[in-house]
């Protein structure tokens, strides 16, 4: 239902706001033009997402995400007890780590599912403590190198667009930490 | 270096199709399948990706963030982030492409080497898109109690917009 209100508030929002500033018109043509950039946008990224679950099946197949998935065990043990005693759902939970690690967040998505869905059989309907984990750690980027924002940089004039790495870095390992003890510390407060 | 950035993405097509190659697996095969199951998880996606960017477009244009970027601008000045970076704030957890525009808008004014215009590529690289990526997660497998998921996630990337300010003027200090 979370996701019910904000879309509601967010819709509901945007046309209050944009009466009372006479940006009606510029709100209505905007209704319209989202929906098209969606499908757009999904078009756009469909080549990309379809070439890196390929990959991700290649790398399956031939054992290569197992390799990497031994890599993240013992950190993600910790992190998800409960998802670690089922092969599958930590293989699923470590490639999307390792992908989201890479930057392959066409990649990350379709794996962090496959986790989601596997963890969903304990607690149907329901977040579970680790699902709530496990979401955290793919809203929070963690990636290595950010390609994307490096470009802009470059298109920007920037003449050494990849300098912010160590800030970035920094700032994912804090903002991931924080993450996770959020999560932790909820889990004990929340009431549902 | 530059160019081995650029070179991650095929070294890894590269090295993945070598090493199931060598471990007498059809790769192309795998390809082929992977890639359909793709098309399958992207179809999931689209109505999520479709209600999302119209309320985006409409919230955008309706001109509520430059709102509250000017209600919230006194209060960041105290933490170090430039008030100028609140409509970027605001955008990141709900639209990826959107803030990137808005990104790239900031970069463009001030300079991509400025303080400003570092902060802000910091900040989309230490985040991500939070609600899409709820959305998405909860909505492919049916999951409607999202309960603290949304909460923490905001916990984290206020965290990182915080750092993001405090690791650029550790870096390239705050001129």
């Amino acid at each position: 239902m979370t996701m019910a209100w904000i879309w509601t508030g967010m819709v509901v929002l945007s046309i209050l706001c944009g009466l009372a500033l006479g940006q009606g018109e510029q709100v209505a043509a905007a209704a319209v033009e989202g929906a098209q950039a969606a499908v757009e946008l999904c078009v756009s990224m469909a080549g990309m997402l379809c070439l890196w679950t390929g990959v991700m099946e290649v790398m399956r197949r031939s054992g290569l995400a197992e390799k990497l998935s031994r890599l993240l065990r013992p950190v993600l043990r910790l992190l998800f007890p409960q998802a670690a005693e089922d092969r599958r759902t930590l293989d699923s939970i470590s490639a999307n780590v390792s992908a989201n690690l890479l930057g392959l967040g066409n990649a990350a998505t379709p794996l962090g599912i496959e986790a989601v869905r596997r963890m969903e059989r304990r607690s149907p309907g329901r977040a579970s403590d680790e699902m709530c984990t496990l979401i955290v750690c793919n809203t929070a980027s963690i990636q290595l190198i950010p390609t994307t924002v490096a470009s802009v940089r470059a298109a920007a004039g920037s003449g050494t667009p990849f300098d912010i790495l160590p800030a970035v870095w920094l700032s994912s390992v804090l903002s991931v930490g924080v993450g996770i003890l959020a999560c932790k510390l909820l889990a004990r407060v929340w009431r549902d | 270096m530059d160019l081995l950035f650029a070179m991650v993405v095929p070294a890894i097509l590269a090295g993945v199709a070598l090493y199931g190659v060598g471990k007498r697996v059809d790769v192309y095969g795998a390809l082929l399948q992977g890639a359909g199951e793709g098309l399958e998880v992207l179809l999931r996606i689209v109505p999520a990706l479709i209600a999302l960017m119209t309320a985006v477009y409409m919230l955008r244009s309706s001109g509520a963030l430059g709102l509250a970027a000017q209600a919230l601008a006194p209060l960041l000045d105290r933490v170090g982030v430039p008030g100028e970076l609140l409509p970027l704030m605001l955008v990141r957890p709900i639209s990826g492409s959107a803030a990137l525009g808005v990104g790239a808008e900031l970069m463009e004014a001030y300079g991509p080497d400025s303080y400003l215009g570092r902060v802000a590529a910091v900040m989309l690289g230490c985040t991500e898109t939070t609600f899409y990526t709820v959305a998405v997660y909860f909505g492919a497998v049916g999951v409607s109690r999202t309960r603290y998921a949304i909460p923490a996630a905001l916990c984290a990337d206020l965290t990182g917009f915080l750092a993001a300010a405090w690791a650029v003027r550790l870096w390239f200090g705050a001129e």
